[in-house]
């Protein structure tokens, strides 16, 4: 528990971090760019997760448990997206998300 | 007594169909063997009819004469009855072999006729291209009238009826590479639609009130039809007489009755052993049957008004179809007429009868000359046949003097015209002069009709008979000879029928009550028409028998009348008149007008809309993951919204 | 009184930073402050009194996640690639739209009351292994086993994809 400090200036402060996450999202070209967007999303929730653990149930492990696994996915999902990312960028050279639009319809 | 063997009778000629259609028709099979492509495919469809024959023998033999008259009548027997289509407890499709007094004759008819048909046919026809295919062809069409007239309730004799319009149309049209052969099979087969286009609507309302399509229940005296009131009416007739009307309409088509009856000359394009057994014998007559089939109905509703219309129909068909074949050229077409007009006496006779006893006396005259018509008919076209197959032509102009070239022919056509012109012993005095008694007694206007029609046809039969075996001596580029023995003979075992089958009692077998009627000549009667008979043959004689200008005078004495009749009363023409002028332009135009602006464009109109808004909202699938993304989150934040809204949670 | 502060002041630091992520035009930057914002939130957790979570945010995130996406950044790009940005009008209806959606939810985590649920608090880093480790009822054993091979997956599948084609797959097309 931080002192003054209740669940919900943590969690608004998380709020905040996420939508700039998706504003983010929205607004960049580039592949990496997306990529830290979504890295910044990711982590808003896992401070949720951590605050709400803290704050609601000091008496359980769950959240604190489940930022734990959503941080090793996350280091996965990053390893394989960057693979993607290089494996496009030889196939186009270009990593600009826009050229990725080869599934229209 | 087990009549289940009679399934046979149909199963061999659609065994024989399916093998010859299956296998003689492919080139593969049969391209290399000499044997194969000779006669062997027309043998296998003689014999399998051949067998039918023997079979329907047998069970004619068993059904009259050993099983009798168990209760002072004949009785109806089922050789096989199964469910085909189960529509609610009590409507169904069946199919089955009903036999009682008229099928048993009908198939001996079909039988007979068929296999002598198909033996002629196998020299007729030697050498021709799609020999096989003709045989094949000839076999569906002896399934199709057997089980047409076998048939235990309507829908199977429709579903059958329909069959043999087919077969028809693919032996009019069996020279495919002739534009008119082609124009023939076509018009025959569009106008027997078009006339049971009335059956089926006749079989619709039929069965919608009765209840049921089975003849047996339709029939009966306590059944849905004859038992109950009569119920509601329409311009004067009742449903039943209207169904009865319409499905006469289907009769008359396949019958070739006045005015439905100009397909049938037409149909004379096809192989002339088909015409025989086709057009003269077999479906040609299905019309009769159906109308004897439901005679009782016929008899019965509306106090037989519609009988009447048969009645008429049948004597103007005859009266008209013996005029215009006094004048044809062509010999088939002759015989087509002829045939028109023998199936009017039909008809005529079905008109003038009561159901039972004495009264009776049409019906059992009318089946009567069905039978003896069929034989004579088949010879008369079967000797044709050979004639044309001698001098290769169907024009009388072209023939001449044949009697020394070939003497069975000769011969058992002489039989078979008088056979058809009714003079006794010959087997259409007996029938010929039934009917004539039948109309004596109930209208005197139809008899005298028939009475002269009598004499026009002993005419006009002699009339071509001699003008191709006697008349003018004339030298042919080939020398005719006669046909092999594959066609004599049947011509001779259908003179001999032609001759006999006359003395046959028939009364005893088959009368509309099934109870045996013991008929008698009314001479004073036969004699008169034996009279009108020989006065037409001499007549003819004088005219035709040696060369001379007496035709031609004749013809510039009647000329109007004269040129009526050979160009068969312009009725072809109205046809033509009313289905352009009329149909074509007043109707079909204006229709297809609508159909192609208004209905089309309307579906175009939304083929357009569908593509102009696919066009328009097509950039919504872009590929491009951030505007995917955006309307993803657009649309979460909208529907968040709507959820705080609903549940009030927006409001605190 | 000085916690709160710190709070703050972490907080004010964060947004700014994530801010600055999406918003600069040079990628090898967006990274680093990505890091920053990551690193700020490991400080979060220390402030919770989750020292282990810290660590291993710190650890993966800072040191393994970023570090990444900084190579990356270096292997396609050169290190002063600028992106190009979006017109004007595009950054404000998206910003708005964004906006709204944060105001809504910031709005509705005010309205909702939290509670909440009493318990003696014991989350020592054993206390964290044993529950990874147990079987029983509560127990973490099956999802850990499972994003160990998801992991182990991923170590192979992202060194078969960057590789790219071999010379004998291509030889063989």
């Amino acid at each position: 528990m931080i002192d003054g400090v209740g669940v919900y200036d943590i969690v608004a402060v998380a709020t905040i971090v996420f939508f700039v996450g998706v504003f983010g999202f929205l607004t960049r070209k580039n592949l990496i760019s997306l990529l830290i967007s979504i890295e910044l999303m990711l982590n808003a929730v896992v401070v949720n997760f951590v605050a709400f653990n803290k704050y609601l149930y000091p008496g359980r492990l769950d959240g604190y448990i489940f930022s734990l696994f959503v941080i090793a996915v996350a280091a996965a999902e990053v390893a394989l997206a960057i693979a993607l990312i290089i494996a496009l960028y030889r196939l186009d050279n270009s990593i600009e998300a826009d050229d990725m639009d080869s599934l229209q319809g | 007594m087990d009549f289940g063997y009679t399934i046979w009778i149909f199963v061999l000629p659609i065994l024989s169909f399916l093998a010859i259609g299956l296998l003689g028709t492919r080139p593969a099979l049969t391209g290399r063997s000499e044997l194969l492509r000779g006669r062997v495919w027309g043998w296998i469809g003689t014999g399998a009819v051949f067998g039918s024959w023997l079979l329907a023998l047998v069970t004619a033999y068993r059904y009259f004469f050993v099983l009798g008259t168990p209760d002072g009548h004949r009785p109806v027997v089922f050789g096989a009855k199964w469910v085909w289509m189960r529509f609610s407890e009590h409507l169904s499709f069946d199919m089955g072999i009903l036999l009682d007094p008229i099928s048993v004759m009908m198939l001996v008819v079909v039988t007979t006729v068929s296999f002598l048909v198909h033996l002629y046919s196998t020299g007729y026809m030697a050498g021709e291209r799609g020999y096989a295919r003709f045989f094949a062809f000839l076999s569906l069409f002896t399934v199709s009238m057997l089980g047409l007239v076998v048939a235990t309730n309507i829908f199977q004799m429709y579903f059958f009826w329909e069959l043999v319009g087919v077969s028809s149309y693919l032996l009019i049209g069996f020279y495919y590479d002739k534009p008119s052969a082609v124009a023939a099979a076509k018009k025959a087969f569009i106008v027997t639609r078009f006339a049971d286009l009335g059956f089926l609507i006749g079989i619709l309302i039929l069965s919608y009130y009765a209840g049921t399509f089975d003849f047996q229940t339709l029939v009966s005296a306590g059944g849905p039809v004859l038992g109950g009131p009569a119920g509601r009416s329409f311009m004067g007739l009742s449903v039943f007489g209207w169904a009865l009307g319409l499905i006469f309409m289907g009769g008359a088509g396949k019958s070739a009755m006045f005015p439905l009856h100009i397909w049938l000359p037409d149909a004379m394009e096809g192989p002339t052993p088909v015409s025989a057994l086709i057009h003269a014998a077999t479906m040609v007559v299905a019309g009769v049957y159906l109308v004897a089939r439901l005679f009782p109905l016929y008899h019965e509703v509306d106090g037989g008004a519609i009988l009447r219309l048969v009645a008429w129909t049948g004597g103007i068909t005859s009266l008209i179809a013996a005029l215009i074949a006094m004048t044809q050229e062509d010999i088939k077409r002759v015989l087509a007429y002829s045939t028109m007009s023998q199936l009017g006496y039909m008809m005529l006779a079905l008109g003038v009868s009561g159901l039972h006893g004495h009264e009776g006396l049409g019906y059992m005259a009318s089946m009567f000359h069905l039978f003896t018509h069929a034989m004579f008919k088949a010879l008369l076209f079967l000797g044709a046949g050979s004639v044309i197959h001698a001098v290769h032509s169907n024009l009388m102009r072209d023939m001449g003097g044949l009697r020394k070239y070939m003497p069975v022919t000769h011969l058992t056509f002489l039989v078979a015209c008088l056979a058809i012109s009714g003079i006794p012993p010959f087997s259409g005095f007996f029938s010929k002069d039934e009917i004539l008694a039948a109309a004596f007694e109930r209208d005197k206007l139809l008899f005298v009709i028939e009475y002269a029609v009598a004499g026009i046809t002993a005419f006009y039969m002699f009339r071509i008979y001699f003008g191709i075996f006697w008349g003018r001596e004339r030298t042919y580029a080939h020398t005719p000879h006669e046909s092999p023995a594959v066609m004599t003979i049947p011509l001779v075992v259908l003179a001999i029928l032609s001759v006999l089958t006359g003395l046959v009692p028939f009364g005893e077998y088959v009368t509309a009550d099934r109870t045996p009627y013991h008929g008698h000549i009314n001479w004073p009667l036969a004699l008169a028409s034996i009279a009108v008979g020989v006065v037409g043959i001499l007549v003819a004689k004088r005219f035709y028998q040696r060369p001379n200008d007496l035709p031609a005078r004749a013809a510039e004495m009647w000329g109007r009348w004269y040129k009526w009749t050979r160009d068969k009363f312009y009725i072809d023409e109205i046809y033509q008149f009313v289905a352009h002028k009329i149909m074509f332009a007043g109707i079909a135009a204006p229709v297809a007008w609508f159909d192609r602006h208004v209905v089309d464009g309307f579906m175009r109109g939304l083929g357009w809309m569908t593509e102009t808004f696919s066009l328009l909202i097509a950039d919504l699938q872009s590929g491009r993951v951030r505007q995917y993304a955006f309307v993803f989150m657009g649309g979460l934040i909208a529907l968040v919204l709507l959820v705080l809204f609903v549940t009030g949670l927006l409001n605190g | 009184m000085g916690e709160r502060l710190l709070f703050y002041l972490l907080a004010g630091l964060m947004v700014l930073f994530s801010v600055l992520a999406v918003s600069t035009t040079r990628v090898i930057r967006a990274a680093v402050y990505l890091l920053f914002v990551m690193i700020l939130m490991a400080g979060f957790y220390f402030m919770m009194g989750y020292n282990f979570l810290a660590g291993v945010q710190l650890m993966v995130y800072s040191g393994g996640i970023a570090v990444l996406i900084v190579i990356a950044v270096l292997l396609v790009h050169h290190i002063e690639h600028r992106v190009e940005r979006l017109s004007a009008f595009e950054y404000l209806w998206k910003g708005a739209v964004v906006l709204a959606g944060m105001v809504l939810t910031l709005v509705s985590l005010r309205q909702f009351s939290f509670r909440r649920l009493e318990g003696a608090e014991h989350a020592t880093v054993a206390d964290v292994g044993e529950r990874l480790l147990a079987t029983g009822r509560g127990g973490y054993i099956l999802p850990f086993e499972v994003i160990s091979v998801l992991l182990l997956a991923v170590m192979v599948a992202a060194i078969v994809i960057a590789k790219g084609e071999s010379e004998n797959a291509r030889n063989h097309d």
